[in-house]
């Protein structure tokens, strides 16, 4: 399903107001940018896997891929702002050409660096460099392992792929990712799997912290609960399994005022592969970029502008404030 | 229609319509007997999807079977949990037989 087709089918929500009116209703609209604290950098739609949830439907075949100039400019930009966080996400991004070379650039900049790992490629030969660069630039990596039993976690990503992230997590564990003192943080991302929204993030982390220590030996960080919205390959899912009514109505219900005020747009800029700029990584996938007067792309960057930008919002954006909220970054409030 | 309807799951914070002291001291009362203390969210979500079961409540099957799965709790646990319940039903049942074999021990000749 296309971006425009996509949007046509989140406009279908029944009884329920569109989220803008529903920011209206509670009066926080317009969502307006508070600052950029993170450029989020999106490296391609290339990847090795073709999870069932993923809303970028990323997948081997696909040819988006960012250039090297548009990777220069975003450094460019960050030697000139004071934007304390590069988020680097894909796809894949170690399948980008240029990874390495962005990262040893990045690390010199001295910020947050964190990237987006599957972490099913570190093991193999072509890609077992990566495990160096990231000790070396001090990368925060953040996987994705939707659950700690493998035979849930592999309905959602494809069948070895849980089998594979904790090989790789236990050679990051020996080079001191996730182990206390060491200064190397591996984040793991918790998403559903299914129709329905992520549970208490602590508790949760306290789950995986003890299963995939008993069963597996690996160590982590923190756990980010991140609840699925309705955009690309989750949104056939839940179309094809009949439960987009029901969960655009969870959604609905669980609408949580205080999650706006924490929402991550307000603070994240998101690079496309091709240097689009979009208020997060949900709007990219649905071709909606920054607007309301703000350059929508990186050849264009306006730190002014772009900071006190309007956001843009659709009916996908009831899932980044429902129940206790969601973003990149795990819950946004402690509701 | 029926009378069971699932959209009416969403009712739940109302029904304390035309009571609504009691309504919220109940409300109050369920949250703290349901939320974490000695035991965990977890466990205590498990004990209420079982006893939703043995009740026949669909609204607190569909409920709590959802917020197990929320909190990571697989399919087989959900499943071993009913399985405890089944079995207390039955021994329920069974331990109630006391009553039925004293009264057949005292009538019959």
């Amino acid at each position: 399903m296309d971006a425009r087709e996509q949007l046509r089918v989140l406009g279908r929500i029944g009884d329920y107001p569109p989220f803008v009116g529903k920011i209206r209703e509670v009066q926080k609209f317009p969502l307006k940018a508070k600052g950029i604290d993170i450029l989020q950098i999106n490296l391609g739609k290339l990847c090795n896997l073709s999870c069932r949830h993923c809303h970028v439907e990323a997948g081997p075949k696909r040819p988006e891929v960012m250039t090297k100039p548009v990777m220069a400019k975003c450094l460019e930009i960050l030697q000139s702002v004071p934007i304390s966080t590069i988020d680097i996400t894909g796809g894949a991004p170690e399948m980008n050409p240029h990874l390495e070379w962005f990262l040893a650039e990045a690390a010199g900049l001295q910020r947050r660096l964190i990237v987006r790992s599957n972490l099913t490629l570190l093991l193999e030969e072509h890609y077992r460099h990566f495990l160096d660069a990231f000790v070396q630039n001090k990368v925060e990596i953040v996987t994705s392992l939707p659950d700690y039993v493998e035979t849930k976690s592999d309905r959602q990503r494809g069948t070895g792929v849980f089998h594979k992230v904790i090989a790789a997590m236990r050679e990051l564990n020996s080079r001191g990712y996730g182990m206390p003192g060491s200064g190397l943080c591996i984040d793991i991302v918790h998403n559903p799997v299914g129709a329905y929204l992520p549970g208490d993030q602590a508790a949760l982390e306290h789950e995986y912290h003890a299963r995939l220590l008993a069963d597996h030996g690996v160590h982590f960080n923190q756990l980010f609960c991140l609840t699925n919205l309705p955009v690309g390959r989750y949104l056939d899912y839940l179309i094809a399994s009949d439960n987009l009514e029901d969960y655009l109505s969870v959604l609905y219900q669980s609408f949580n005022p205080a999650a706006v005020d924490n929402v991550m747009c307000l603070t994240t800029l998101s690079v496309g592969w091709n240097g689009s700029l979009y208020d997060c990584d949900f709007n990219q996938m649905l071709d909606l970029t920054v607007n309301h007067g703000a350059p929508n792309n990186i050849m264009d960057f306006d730190m002014e502008k772009l900071k006190n930008r309007e956001i843009v919002i659709n009916n996908h954006c009831y899932g980044c404030v429902a129940g206790c909220g969601s973003s990149c970054q795990g819950a946004t409030t402690g509701a | 229609m029926s009378y069971y309807e699932p959209k009416d799951l969403a009712d739940f914070p109302n029904i304390g319509e035309w009571a609504t002291d009691q309504g919220n001291k109940f409300f109050e009362y369920y949250g703290a007997a349901t939320g974490a203390g000695k035991l965990t969210e977890r466990e205590k979500s498990l004990i209420a999807l079982t006893v939703a079961m043995t009740q026949n409540c669909p609204y607190c099957i569909d409920a709590y079977t959802t917020k197990c799965l929320a909190l990571g709790v697989s399919s087989e646990e959900m499943m071993e949990a009913a399985h405890v319940g089944a079995a207390m039903m039955a021994g329920v049942t069974l331990a109630h037989t006391t009553q039925m074999r004293k009264i057949i021990k005292k009538k019959e000749m």
